[in-house]
């Protein structure tokens, strides 16, 4: 090993200072989500609520509030910001082993392959209950995501990075096919009405998320932003493709593997728990690319905590928009998506004029 | 320094290069030619190691090259592709430091020292002024240019260069040429300009995926040759101001 320089340069990190704002945006976020809803709750029996669970205080409360506090609202927010955070991380690790900036787990179709796979084990109960269901999602998004690359590849030259357009042509082939599966599968079984819908699936909704589902949310998305984030200098390296990143000492086919492995077991993760969001991974890694630049050490951290934060709101907002009413969160994701899907096109178009 | 041994490479049932034997010395600047197609481009990628030879071996120092790790080779050899592009928003100065990649890890992230090998290396590239310039705005000259300096901040022994002198003028074509030869590196350089090939200390010239000459440039390209390999006629004309010998070239047919 060489001797290297023990002082690393600061201008490089995200910087602690935006990294507390961050942060704090956060837990704003995450205590605006618990105080919004149809009920409104007073900031203190939030506090007092936390306490008593948290800290063993006994303060009275009326359970009903407490329960709709600690068992609904702060599960769903919590769930949100690692969904988001999540989500946000897989679009960023996708776009830059890709080189595409429209590439994300919902275009791609992994998401899609992801609900077909979670679908196929709890309506069929194909692996006899063995197998849970973000198991069964990430096998689902694993076979979406390698069908839509091949196809991307035999529509292109057939070795090689595909083509931009091509891939995304692919991923929306990929995301019809499993769409169409999972309806299937669902209008087969009897049992559809009292399992999950159609639309829960192929727009998510946070309803239901309970503690076991906080439990299995927060590892999953801390532990792939860790991942990515070692990769962080690796994705740098394919800033000028595959082969130059290959000559720059960087493992490719290992660090494909790894990443892509890692971004389907969050989105298979997160679709098991809330079905497909849609267009969190291709948004927000943009708006913090604006933010912070392109280099992955910044751009990780910055994204997972954009993604989280948005996602939290978006959550509000879907409870909120319509009165009497829960949205499916991806109808507000998509109605923020779309429009950042046109402007980054639009933007692409820029670039190569 | 470079060693191949009877490399060959296949693409499906294709062959594009076979029995490609060649040696190239310590601190030597070693020029490929040929015409288009004639696998100049895939010795290099071979070389690099982005290829795996289908028959043969590629030694780097002695050391074959599929046994070295991805990074030990990476801090040895340094390659400059023909074309590399981007559509992230990179500074000149965010694509140089690409090339410290190798040297880093965890434990040892960019420091002082790695900042002052990327500035050394766009100081000699003469982009130090551009540092702060962003990738979409640069001419095909600089990006040439900073893929260079990326290429110089890996701190290679040796350096790998894809017809470094396209999409460049005349003036940086030359400067590219002699700061290449005064790194002092051993250099592979595939060249489709002859008269640069005759400033390199040897050169290698392929025909159809065989390197059919080796030697010399003024040895070995000779007007009999050219017109074999490149289908021109060649005549070596006389610098009167300097004595210095160029190539003119002209259709076999005229």
């Amino acid at each position: 090993m060489t001797v290297c320089a023990t002082v690393p340069v600061r201008r490089r990190s995200l910087g602690l200072s935006r990294l507390i704002l961050g942060l704090a945006a956060l837990i704003a976020a995450l205590a605006f989500g618990v105080s919004v809803g149809e009920t409104v709750i007073a900031p203190e029996v939030i506090w007092k609520t936390l306490s008593n669970q948290l800290f063993g205080t006994d303060y009275p409360l009326r359970p009903i509030q407490e329960g709709i506090v600690w068992n609904y609202r702060l599960t769903r927010a919590i769930v949100a910001a690692a969904c988001g955070a999540g989500l946000a991380v897989s679009g960023v690790v996708l776009q830059a082993l890709l080189r595409n900036a429209l590439a994300d787990p919902y275009i791609l179709g992994i998401s899609a392959g992801a609900s077909t796979g979670a679908v196929l084990v709890m309506v069929l109960g194909i692996g006899a209950g063995a197998l849970s269901l973000s198991v069964g999602a990430f096998a689902g998004g694993i076979l979406a995501f390698t069908l839509v690359i091949g196809l991307a590849r035999a529509a292109g030259s057939g070795i090689g990075l595909p083509q931009a357009g091509l891939i995304i042509l692919s991923g929306i082939a990929g995301t019809q096919l499993f769409n169409a599966l999972t309806s299937f599968v669902i209008a087969q079984s009897a049992n559809a009405e009292q399992v999950r819908g159609v639309t829960f699936w192929m727009m998510g909704n946070m309803s239901g998320v309970r503690w076991p589902d906080v439990r299995l949310a927060v590892p999953i998305s801390t532990l792939g932003v860790l991942v990515c984030m070692a990769h962080a200098r690796a994705l740098d390296a394919f800033t000028f493709g595959a082969e130059s990143a290959v000559t720059m000492g960087i493992a490719v086919r290992r660090t494909q593997a790894v990443l892509i492995g890692v971004v389907t077991m969050i989105t298979a993760t997160m679709v098991s728990i809330t079905g497909a969001i849609g267009f969190v991974g291709l948004v927000i890694p943009h708006a913090a690319r604006f933010l912070v630049g392109v280099r992955h050490d910044r751009l990780l951290p910055a994204s997972a905590l954009i993604g989280a934060v948005f996602l939290v709101m978006a959550d509000v907002v879907s409870r909120v928009i319509v009165p009497g009413q829960v949205l499916p969160i991806g109808v507000i994701t998509a109605l923020v998506g779309a429009p950042g899907f046109a402007v980054i096109l639009i933007r692409g178009r820029r670039q190569r004029a | 320094m470079i060693r191949l041994e009877n490399v060959a490479w296949r693409a499906g049932p294709a062959v594009i290069v076979r029995d490609i034997a060649l040696h190239v010395r310590k601190g030597e600047t070693f020029g490929l030619v040929g015409p288009n197609g004639s696998g100049k481009s895939t010795v290099l990628r071979l070389v690099a190691g982005v290829l795996t030879p289908s028959a043969g071996r590629v030694r780097l120092d002695g050391i074959d090259q599929t046994r070295l790790s991805r990074r030990r080779a990476a801090r040895m050899v340094a390659f400059v592709a023909q074309q590399a592009d981007t559509a992230e928003r990179v500074t000149v100065r965010d694509a140089v430091e690409l090339g410290r990649t190798p040297w880093l890890s965890m434990l040892c992230p960019f420091g002082p020292g790695d900042d002052r090998i990327v500035a050394h290396a766009l100081v000699r590239v003469g982009m130090s002024d551009k540092a702060e310039r962003y990738w979409e705005g640069l001419s095909g000259g600089e990006r040439q240019r900073v893929h260079l300096a990326r290429a110089l901040a890996q701190e290679p022994r040796i350096l790998l260069l894809d017809e470094p002198t396209n999409h460049l003028d005349i003036h940086q074509q030359l400067s590219i040429l002699r700061l290449v030869r005064k790194l002092g590196v051993t250099a592979l350089v595939a060249l489709h300009d002859l008269n640069q090939a005759l400033e390199c200390d040897r050169v290698g010239v392929m025909q159809a995926g065989r390197l059919v000459a080796c030697g010399p440039p003024a040895e070995i390209l000779t007007p009999d040759l050219i017109a074999r390999v490149f289908a021109v006629r060649a005549n070596y004309l006389t610098d009167p101001a300097d004595g210095h010998r160029l190539i003119r070239f002209a259709l076999s047919e005229d």
